[in-house]
């Protein structure tokens, strides 16, 4: 018994030394978890709150409503209205082909949505939802929003959309907005903009909606809100709202690009109409158009290759982005450099036989009109368009002379538009020439740089604003499309200021000289003597023709016998009323033959219409209706033209 | 009269544990009806649960340890019986063969191995005569190892654990030896391999994903990432009641059973996690003691088993929802929402009260 009591106390001891181990080991283990919890509540706690707090709470983007663009009376040329649109995010479908099967069982889904509908997958960001069809009416919504349930991943959005009320009209100067792509991300990025693009799908992609792409997209509000697991709203707890764009008011009369448009006809080509004083451009078209609505929540596959494969070019920007050569309106310019360096002041004047050759050489540069244009002074060889006279003339002056002089009224160099891509055309010059073929500069092309032809090249709206320049007497102002931003919620118009871009030095007696000689050119026995006729008002021109590259090297120029994309480039620049002009114009018309008959003709409509208010006549373009030729093919006619030294002008 | 009837009937009740146990139940009461999203049917629910196991726990009380004794090994071999039959034709639920239906109701055999099994190992070694030896240690491990390979099989992890750790805790406080104890450890690092290879994959998985949670932040490691922006964002005094963004946003799952704790760590903040740690620290202290001044062996044995398994519920549930054990499915005691685990653990306080206050009788 006292062994049994012996044995029973030590195991009693021995089993609270054990009991005591575990309780220590309970404690300790405790004082770990303490510890743990001191690191992550006190150390960490900063850390997880942050933690907490983006898992709690989202920004949603509020996003502006794009600015309007209107033209100089208040007419819409862009505008935002409501639409539902269907859209799929992508990431959230499983089975897209299924999903989008089930979809048309509802809403209808035409091949034509679905190929866009691939293009954009392609093209966009991935989070990103994108339409398979916009444009539904109301019925549609309806019984889909009744089947919503069945389609994760798939929502109708009510969204403001662009739409452009003119469609064809003035589409290369207003441009379009398009979705945003991997490039516009990329751009925006550079440029710090990505914040204030969360939340939008539609960038300005070309023309003025991408020029002032800042001032028409507005600035992007934000919704804080408190988000569950699911991602759903719970609460509202900030708002910022978004400041819609600002409203651009522009130069442009949509009734004056209407006309300008209206008179082209089926003709390609482009026009561009400054007011000299003041640089505000006041059409500005390029033909053939097209209907940027198209682009708005992208092209799809058909509509983009009629478009882009056309051979008329419709997308291209030909104001800005056409280069040709000046032809004979090159000789104005070409006059006041010869007069400004003292050279054929009048009453020098040549003896025309009808070409011109270099000393030493046997080589003739003939005129225009073969047996030459007898007794000619500055004044006539401009009313006449003397190509004998300019020959000398350039050849006297020398290439560096005469570049650097003209280069003044904005040839060769951009004249900075409020339009992306601008094509600064081409002065040539010897270094020019040798950097680009690594050839020493022949006196010969100096000579046919004289009258507008070499290598020079000139964009329409370069054309125009020389025109200008010279119109107001060498003041060269900064030619613009907006004239007035209306920034929203206050109203308040801003007009944005004239800005004099140059001030050529320009002695009075020689711009009256060239001035002279071209009133005259809308007079009896001017080159344009017809788009003069019966105006009340006094118009300065110049007419020019063009090559166009495609001609065989020996081929004879015959214009009824040459197919129709071959034929030259008709050219007119003019400026109204002579006396104190308020419009100056340069028209090109892509394979027009004669500057005097198929552009000058545009020109007076358009400032007829401005200066006078008169509509033009209705039924026009006969000689186009009784010769409709349709581009074969294989036409090499192009847009732009390369120019190749040629001897036989015809002007 | 009604004073006296009041003394009997509370005559089983150890008054330190109940204080405890009634502090620590309401906290989870709190806590349970703010991560029920203010839920009053939850609360009825676990009402119910605690009145259910208050019962059990006043039942266990009135038993008399050396009456516990007696049904210790019927009790054993009934589990291990019904564990084979789970095993055999036991219906699946979430992936898992662990209920057994017996026609009115479905029962889970493993939870009653959680008070079988200390009970049985207790009474094994208070029959053996002087200080147990090797082959006792031997046979008791072997008492050990089959119902757990069986409920391992099933696959629950969290209960095999609970069930292995309080077998472990009488073979230990039996006396085994530190010697087989170090040596076990060192094999047991060996075998690792091999018991790897035996685990299931989502087992696997969580293993592998508590090493690294951010292995896998939408899946696995989902629950573990929140939990501890839970309890991180808390800070010193927490969020308030009811305010627990995590909580109130659903971003913590599980947020009533295993994963309460993170609840109570965003809302209260590391006072309230030491509010709580310290009542289980009483809880477990007073536990101890008990165990301490219990008469019998089987009491002794029985009462340490209780007291640690109780605090490896404990430790377990609040290390895996801060991240530094695996997540194994083992609920917070007293405050996870659920019946079962309810009443086994305030079945086991029950008999710890009980071997408290019986011991007198025994001793006279």
């Amino acid at each position: 018994m006292r062994a049994e009591l012996k044995n029973f106390q030590h195991e009693q001891h021995y089993f609270k030394l054990r009991l005591g181990f575990t309780g220590f080991v309970v404690l300790a283990l405790f004082s770990g978890l303490a510890l743990r919890f001191s690191y992550l509540q006190l150390n960490q706690y900063k850390h997880y709150q942050t933690l907490a707090e983006n898992n709690r709470i989202s920004l949603v983007p509020l996003v502006p409503n794009r600015g309007l663009i209107l033209d100089k009376n208040g007419v819409i040329l862009a505008h935002n209205f409501f639409v539902y649109t269907l859209e799929i995010i992508p990431s959230r479908v499983d089975d897209l082909e299924k999903t989008i099967s089930e979809v048309s069982k509802l809403v209808e889904v035409s091949s034509l949505d679905r190929k866009r509908f691939n293009k954009l997958r392609e093209e966009s960001r991935n989070f990103e939802s994108v339409p398979i069809r916009t444009h539904l009416n109301e019925a549609e919504a309806a019984s889909f929003a009744v089947n919503h349930y069945r389609f994760p991943g798939v929502e109708i959005k009510s969204r403001l959309f662009r739409h452009y009320p003119l469609r064809k009209q003035g589409s290369h100067l207003v441009g379009y907005i398009g979705r945003i792509n991997d490039k516009d991300l990329e751009t925006l990025a550079i440029n710090g903009d990505l914040s204030n693009y969360k939340g939008s799908d539609h960038v300005g992609k070309s023309g003025i909606e991408q020029f002032y792409e800042r001032q028409l997209h507005g600035t992007t509000g934000f919704q804080q809100v408190e988000i569950d697991k699911d991602g759903r709203a719970v609460r509202v707890l900030s708002s910022t709202p978004p400041v819609p764009g600002s409203n651009l008011i522009l130069t442009i009369d949509s009734k004056i690009q209407e006309i300008a448009e209206t008179a082209f006809g089926e003709h390609r080509g482009a026009l561009v109409a400054i007011n000299p004083k003041t640089g505000e451009v006041l059409s500005y078209v390029s033909q053939p158009t097209f209907d940027p609505n198209l682009f708005v929540d992208g092209i799809d596959v058909e509509n983009w290759r009629l478009l882009n494969d056309s051979l008329d070019k419709p997308l291209i920007n030909r104001p800005i982005r056409g280069i040709y050569p000046p032809g004979s309106t090159f000789k104005p310019f070409v006059a006041m450099a010869g007069l400004e360096n003292n050279k054929r002041v009048p009453p020098f004047s040549i003896s025309d036989p009808g070409y011109f050759t270099l000393a030493n050489s046997v080589h003739r540069y003939r005129d225009w009109k073969p047996s030459g244009h007898g007794m000619v002074d500055m004044q006539r060889a401009i009313t006449i368009s003397c190509d004998t006279f300019f020959y000398g003339l350039a050849l006297e002056l020398g290439i560096e002379k005469l570049t650097s002089f003209v280069s003044h009224f904005n040839f060769g160099r951009k004249t900075g538009i409020d339009i992306q891509g601008e094509n600064g055309g081409l002065l040539p010059t010897p270094e020019w020439k040798m950097r680009r073929f690594k050839q020493p500069w022949y006196q010969g092309e100096t000579v046919i740089v004289g009258i507008g032809q070499g290598y020079t090249l000139v964009t329409p709206l370069q054309l125009a604003q020389a025109t200008a320049t010279l119109a107001n007497n060498g003041v060269a102002m900064k030619p613009h499309l907006v004239a007035k931003i209306q920034t929203a919620i206050t109203n308040e118009v801003q007009t944005l200021p004239l800005v004099v871009q140059d001030t050529i030095p320009l002695k009075q007696e020689n711009i009256d000289i060239v001035k002279q000689g071209m009133i005259a050119v809308t007079q009896p026995g001017g080159t344009a003597a017809g788009v003069g006729a019966n105006a009340p008002y006094a118009i300065a021109a110049k007419t020019g023709t063009a090559q166009v590259i495609g001609i065989k090297q020996n081929a004879k120029y015959n214009a009824s016998s040459i197919n129709e994309r071959h034929r030259d480039h008709a050219l007119f620049i003019a400026y109204a009323p002579a006396d104190d002009p308020t419009i100056a114009i340069a028209v090109i018309v892509e394979n027009g033959n004669h500057g005097g008959t198929t552009a000058g003709p545009i020109a007076r409509k358009v400032m007829d219409y401005y200066l006078l208010g008169k509509m033009p006549e209705p039924a026009q373009a006969k000689d186009d209706k009784k010769n409709p030729v349709k581009p074969p093919n294989n036409a090499l006619g192009t847009v732009t033209t390369h120019p190749l030294p040629e001897e036989e002008l015809h002007d | 009269m009604i004073n006296k009837l009041l003394k009997r009937f509370f005559k089983h009740i150890d008054p330190f544990l109940m204080v405890c146990l009634f502090f620590t139940l309401l906290l989870g009461l709190f806590v349970l009806y703010s991560a029920s999203g203010q839920s009053i049917e939850r609360i009825y629910g676990q009402g119910i649960n605690i009145v259910l196991a208050l019962s059990f726990m006043w039942i266990a009380a009135n038993i008399a340890p050396n009456q516990l004794e007696r049904v210790a090994l019927p009790l054993y071999v009934l589990g291990v019986l019904l564990l084979i039959a789970v095993a055999l034709f036991g219906s699946i639920s979430h992936g898992a063969q662990r209920w057994l239906n017996v026609g009115f109701t479905k029962i889970q055999p493993s939870e009653i191995m959680r008070i079988a099994m200390p009970m049985m190992l207790a009474w094994y070694f208070s029959k053996q005569e002087g200080k147990p030896k090797m082959v006792d240690f031997a046979i008791g491990g072997l008492l050990l190892l089959v119902p757990v390979a069986l409920i391992m099989k099933q696959p629950d992890l969290g209960t095999s654990l609970l069930i292995t750790a309080s077998g472990f805790y009488i073979l230990f406080l039996a006396g085994l030896s530190w010697k087989l104890m170090l040596g076990s450890a060192v094999v047991l690092a060996a075998s690792t391999p091999i018991l790897w290879s035996m685990l299931h994959d989502y087992q696997r998985k969580r293993v592998e994903i508590l090493l690294d949670p951010t292995q896998d932040p939408l899946g696995a490691g989902y629950h573990t990432i929140q939990a501890i922006i839970a309890i991180g964002s808390g800070g010193t005094a927490g969020k308030g009641w009811l305010n627990g963004t995590q909580t109130q946003l659903e971003f913590l799952p599980e947020r009533t059973t295993d994963f309460i704790f993170a609840v109570f760590g965003e809302e209260f903040g590391l006072l309230g996690n030491l509010l709580l740690l310290l009542l289980f620290t009483l809880i477990i202290l007073r536990g101890l003691y008990i165990a301490s001044q219990a008469q019998s062996t089987f009491g002794r044995l029985l009462a340490g088993s209780i007291t640690l398994t109780f605090f490896t519920y404990a430790f377990v549930n609040m290390g895996m929802v801060s991240g530094i054990l695996p997540v194994v499915g083992v609920p917070l005691p007293l405050i996870s929402y659920g019946g079962t685990s309810m009443v086994t653990l305030c079945l086991s306080l029950g008999i710890l009260m009980s071997i408290n206050t019986h011991k007198k009788l025994v001793a006279t």
